[in-house]
């Protein structure tokens, strides 16, 4: 064997280029799905100030093929995204598929198989019925649920049971984020009267989740530009870089699992955290971006991601940290309560990081925010990607 | 090669029945069971393909002008080069050569023509590329042949699909004028616009399967027939899985020793229901419940009944109660024990 | 494409096979779920390599919801994977040889020094034809219900036409693949009556007979990659890949030249399988479900008179969907390792009428011998010694199955 080593081994860095989003709605009437992947994927080139023959490979990521009713719909999307002639990867990893799939685009830069990839997420959810898709009958199976709500609800009360967080923790999540949205023009619900009493006073439909506790269904588009360091030096507008980047599975349902702080989520956030040099969370990172698709996620999350001792994440939410101006702002793009394309939920929340630390958040900036962190996951808890973004390229 | 590297030839017929079976509890019987997935899906076309479908309505076939100066039919939103957006429409014609075909035998469901037929490309007048359709050709298949000349035979009824075109039939040998126009003048630029244009199609599909459960699940299900649980017990880590999915998800391996768990059980964690769902026929608001019957290495989950909803509580103590029918208990009901501790049951959530 | 991106076959690293495994096929595993198909094989290869499901650094599957007609039904194949603690694992909705490109690319990147690979599909769930409609066009295609067999005769015809085969060489090539299959016996389909008898027989979708047709398969497969001395640690002779990469071509039929496939042409040469002064491969593994689409790879390969092509029978003698691709890639590692060819070429396709496109060159080390040890394939050296698959299955004889 000959052992070709490349001069400069290790990793190249990966910057973040390009990003753009559709406007997302409950449903765009307007466009085919090839026209709803492409206004995103144009905006994110538009970004970058490249065309479509710079791209080298695209990444594609959606949830389950059912929700469209097209099987494996990137061999029909082949032309519409400019990828004939080059190579198209199609990933699904459930809810964490936004993330995983810019997550093996960015292993195709870091590996340095290609130099510049687009990477795409999408769903249109109005060509079926989220409801659904998600729960097609089972022979065999009792028919108990519908939907997701019911499926997490459980383990919210088991969250609550054994914090003893107060019952109103979840509203005031939900209350930050959709005023959160109303700042962020791609956000689908902007809910120009929403008042914590408002939600704190929405049908309760999976008690303990009321229904401004729970995300909307969209139809939306996120895409990204990743580059290599040449690539990125000639990015009209400053990079994003990936500092870290992680994906980490667990079975469906097992013996001794913890619904509520799934090891998966934390084993990953470690992981990212190890590669990024980040020692403690809290005080490094200066804004999250995490899938809250329910508002007691959020909490949740704050624990299963080390920004918060065990029992102690409602605390953090009660305190006003998570405010767009606290000092641990989670999702001031509005987040997954406020825009739900399920399969782009995940690349969205890693776009709006990579917004966070170029400085081109708008009127959702943190302002200063250096290093954020974007995280998705799905299926029953068990598959989690995240990656986290900085100013700075890596090692300096 | 390498001799004896290369394996012996075998009958395929010695190979059933030579690999061991993978659990060592034999199953008396395999479950399956017809599984339909059917939605009509509904679908917004943008504006290209809008057009294109609105013309098929009022019989006119459109096609896009490439970058390239190539007509494409049926037209899509980019260029197939360079990828750009293009929205330069023309009118083709509706006579066209077949650029290849083959022959269908036995229509399936959903497909164009009920009688044998002949699936075609037609590169239509004044296109560039070809569309796929039926072609109707009564006289088999020694009747069709590469270059052969086709026309579009309009359905009666049209609603902006691509099912306008009923199929295509032959057009003979000569070279006939495309509805009113000379073929010699097309493409012909055209706007696009129609009145009450067609924005979207309904799309209904269905396709049936048939659901096999596997050897645990039909094990777990034949036990549930005379109201008794059977879980299986992992032979590494030796959590009993109910109910059981054919491998111990954290070891990895088949789990196969039956053992019988419940009937009681405790209730872990639950959410009351407050909103129907389509495809579950029970009244809210109800319980549903993660239930950990006793044995268990984890919960399943159930409908907590016998019990006002807003009583139920986490520690709860259960059993089943089974209905005249139902493969199922049909909820579970309190037994009137004594909570069970919070220590007892919180690694089973 | 643009300038500058890396030429896949200089690799920064040596990435190997180190183990592979398929089930039996069958025409339908339905006494199995899909996560009991799936298993045997992935015990298998985790034991011969020696390594447990957390002792491998990233795990990847290639699978399809429509398959089987429920969605996520790759989450409970990860229950015979023994995901716990949690590992570095990705999925995608594609053929597993696309799984094992994003493993090899994992690998690449420094991040893993071994990966394990799966992929598995039951294909007797659905009327599989009609099923593969839903991959189309959505609007100006699918509502026409193409199935795929009639797609696959289109592309037949476009090559009978332009004089690239006839229906003697079609017939030659489905005798050659099931011939080839007794040899192999994973494979579901073996043993042919030859060319001559075959001609004998009705067409199923002209040009097209029941012989150039694959059978309707059930079936799984796993393998094992590996870095460099890891590699020659797991496998005492690893296949190692010396170049991959996979390419789409236009979705269309109606624009594209189906005798044609640019895709693998462009895939192969960025692979290497073209490089100046490399041997012509000695086998081949192609992912040709038709007789008519080995034509078309055959020419897209440039490969010649001195390349074995499907010595496994290929997918005309077994065709797992989803794991198909997989196979090949699996199958040209095992021959590497045992010394069949120095070199060897596998294919992976995807979508109607070849549309995507995917090739590895796989090599052996070479000088010494192949003998003992513990090779990539099945039933060498250190095998378990428990059976690989599904072998509960009903037996299926030549003429079964196929899209009838």
């Amino acid at each position: 064997m000959s052992g070709q080593t490349r001069p400069g081994s290790g990793k190249e860095p990966v910057g973040v280029v390009g990003i753009g989003q559709t406007k997302h709605v409950s449903a765009r009437r307007d466009v085919s799905i090839a026209g709803l992947v492409r206004e995103a994927a144009a905006r994110a080139l538009q970004d970058a100030e490249l065309g479509w023959a710079d791209i080298d490979a695209v990444v594609i990521g959606k949830a389950p093929d059912f929700f469209e009713g097209v099987m494996m719909p990137e061999l029909y999307l082949a032309d519409a995204l400019g990828a004939v002639g080059k190579p198209m990867l199609r990933v699904h990893t459930a809810g964490s598929v936004g993330g995983s799939t810019a997550l093996v685009a960015a292993g195709l830069v870091a590996a340095r198989v290609h130099r510049t990839v687009l990477t795409l997420a999408f769903e249109k959810q109005s060509e079926s019925n989220a409801m659904w898709g998600l729960s097609l009958p089972v022979p065999f199976q009792q028919p108990l649920l519908a939907g997701a709500g019911g499926f997490f609800a459980p383990h919210v009360r088991a969250y609550m049971h054994r914090t003893s967080a107060p019952d109103h923790i979840g509203a005031l999540v939900a209350y930050k984020d959709r005023r959160n949205a109303l700042r962020n023009p791609y956000a689908h619900l902007h809910e120009e009267d929403i008042t914590l009493e408002k939600v704190r006073s929405s049908p309760m439909l999976w008690d303990p989740i009321r229904y401004s506790e729970t995300c909307p269904s969209s139809d939306g588009a996120c895409a990204m530009v990743l580059t290599d360091r040449a690539g990125a030096a000639r990015a009209p507008r400053p990079p994003a870089w990936v500092h870290g980047g992680a994906m980490r599975s667990e079975p469906t349902l097992f013996a001794g699992k913890d619904a509520v702080s799934p090891r998966a989520g934390s084993d990953c956030a470690a992981d990212v955290y190890r590669q990024a040099g980040i020692t403690e969370p809290r005080r490094e990172i200066d804004a999250v971006e995490m899938y809250v698709p329910f508002s007691w996620y959020e909490p949740m999350w704050l624990e299963n991601l080390g920004f918060a001792e065990e029992g102690e994440g409602w605390k953090l939410t009660e305190s006003g940290a998570t405010e767009l101006d606290g000092d641990l702002p989670v999702n001031p793009s509005g987040g997954v309560l406020s825009t739900n394309p399920i399969g782009a939920s995940g690349m969205i929340r890693f776009a709006e990081a990579a917004l966070q630390v170029r400085g081109a958040a708008g009127a959702h900036q943190v302002a200063g925010a250096r290093r954020a962190l974007g995280h998705a996951y799905g299926g029953g808890s068990q598959f989690f990607a995240m990656w986290l973004v900085g100013t700075e390229p890596p090692g300096t | 090669m390498k001799a004896g590297q290369r394996r012996q030839p075998q009958s395929l017929s010695h190979l059933t029945g030579r690999h061991p079976p993978l659990n060592a509890v034999p199953s008396p019987r395999v479950l399956s069971a017809p599984l339909v997935v059917e939605f009509p899906f509904t679908r917004s076309l943008g504006p290209v393909q809008s057009a294109f479908l609105s013309g098929l309505r009022d019989r006119t076939v459109l096609g896009v002008q490439a970058s390239d100066g190539r007509v494409v039919v049926p037209p899509t939103e980019y260029d197939p080069v360079t990828s750009e957006e293009i929205r330069d429409l023309v009118e083709v014609g509706q006579e066209g050569t077949v650029t290849t075909w083959s022959w269908n035998g036995s229509p399936r469901r959903g497909q164009p023509l009920r009688h044998p037929f002949a699936w075609v490309l037609v590169r239509l007048d004044g296109a560039d590329t070809a569309l796929l359709h039926a072609l109707d050709a009564p006289e088999g298949p020694d009747s069709v042949s590469t270059g052969m000349r086709v026309r579009i035979r309009w359905a009666a009824d049209r609603a902006g699909t691509i099912t306008d075109i009923a199929c295509f039939e032959p057009a003979g040998d000569s070279f006939e004028p495309a509805g009113e126009r000379e073929p010699a003048t097309l493409p012909e630029p055209h706007t696009g616009e129609f009145a009450d244009p067609v924005t979207g199609i309904v799309a209904p599909a269905r396709l049936d399967y048939t659901y096999t459960p596997g050897r645990a699940q039909s094990r777990y299900l034949d036990a549930l027939a005379t109201h008794r649980t059977l879980g299986e017990r992992c032979p590494r880590c030796h959590k009993v899985y109910v109910p059981p999915r054919g491998a111990c998800p954290t070891c990895g391996v088949p789990t196969g020793e039956q053992v019988e768990v419940g009937p009681r059980g405790t209730v872990t964690t639950f959410c009351v229901v407050n909103i129907k769902a389509r495809g579950v026929d029970i009244d809210v608001p109800y319980v549903y419940a993660h239930i950990a019957l006793d044995g268990a290495g984890l919960a399943l989950h159930g409908r907590i009944a016998g019990i006002p909803y807003d009583q139920v509580r986490m520690g709860l103590r259960v059993e089943p109660v089974w209905a005249e029918s139902g493969r199922y208990p049909d909820h579970y009901r309190p037994t009137g024990e004594p909570d069970a501790d919070y220590e007892t049951y919180k690694e089973l959530l | 494409m643009t300038g500058g991106a890396v030429n896949g076959s200089t690799g920064a690293r040596d990435v190997a096979v180190v183990a592979f495994a398929q089930t039996v096929h069958v025409r339908a595993a339905d006494n199995l779920s899909e996560v009991e198909m799936l298993m045997p094989v992935l015990r298998e290869v985790l034991d011969r390599t020696g390594l447990s499901a957390g002792g491998i650094d990233f795990t990847c599957s290639g699978s399809c919801d429509y398959l089987a007609g429920r969605p996520f039904s790759f989450t409970m194949a990860l229950d015979g994977v023994g995901a716990w603690p949690p590992i570095s694992e990705s999925h995608v909705e594609m053929d597993g040889a696309w799984a094992l490109y994003e493993a090899w690319v994992k690998i690449l990147t420094g991040e893993a020094e071994t990966a394990l690979v799966y992929s598995y599909g039951k294909s007797s769930a659905g009327d599989l034809p009609e099923v593969l409609t839903r991959q189309l066009d959505p609007y100006y295609v699918a509502p026409l219900w193409p199935d795929s067999l009639s797609l696959a005769a289109l592309q037949a015809r476009a090559l009978l036409d332009a004089g690239e085969t006839d229906e003697r060489e079609l017939a030659g090539i489905a005798a050659r693949s099931r011939n080839a299959a007794e040899d192999n016996p994973w494979a579901q389909l073996g043993g042919s009556p030859g060319a001559d008898a075959l001609l004998e027989s009705a067409y199923l979708a002209m040009p097209l007979r029941l012989h150039d047709v694959p059978p309707v398969t059930d079936g799984a497969a796993a393998v094992v990659l590996a870095a460099g001395d890891t590699a020659r640690r797991l496998a005492r002779r690893p296949a190692w890949i010396r170049g991959m990469d996979h390419r789409i071509d236009a979705h269309s039929l109606g624009v594209r030249d189906l005798t044609d496939s640019p895709s693998t042409r462009l895939a192969a040469e960025r692979a290497g399988l073209f490089d100046p002064g490399a041997p012509p491969p000695g086998l081949a593994e192609l992912h040709a479900p038709f007789t008519s689409q080995e034509v078309v790879l055959r020419k897209a390969l440039r490969l010649g008179a001195d390349t074995v092509v499907n010595p496994s029978g290929g997918p005309l003698a077994a065709n797992p969907v989803m794991a198909a691709g997989l196979v090949r890639i699996g199958e040209a590692a095992a021959r590497v390792s045992r010394g069949e060819a120095r070199r060897a070429v596998a294919h992976a396709t995807s979508g109607p009428c070849l549309q995507q496109n995917l090739v590895a060159v796989l090599e052996s080390d070479g000088s010494e011998g192949g003998g003992g040890g513990k090779g990539v394939g099945q039933g060498q050296g250190t095998g378990t010694g428990e059976g690989p698959g599904t072998g509960e299955g009903p037996g299926t004889g030549q003429g079964e199955g196929g899209h009838t």
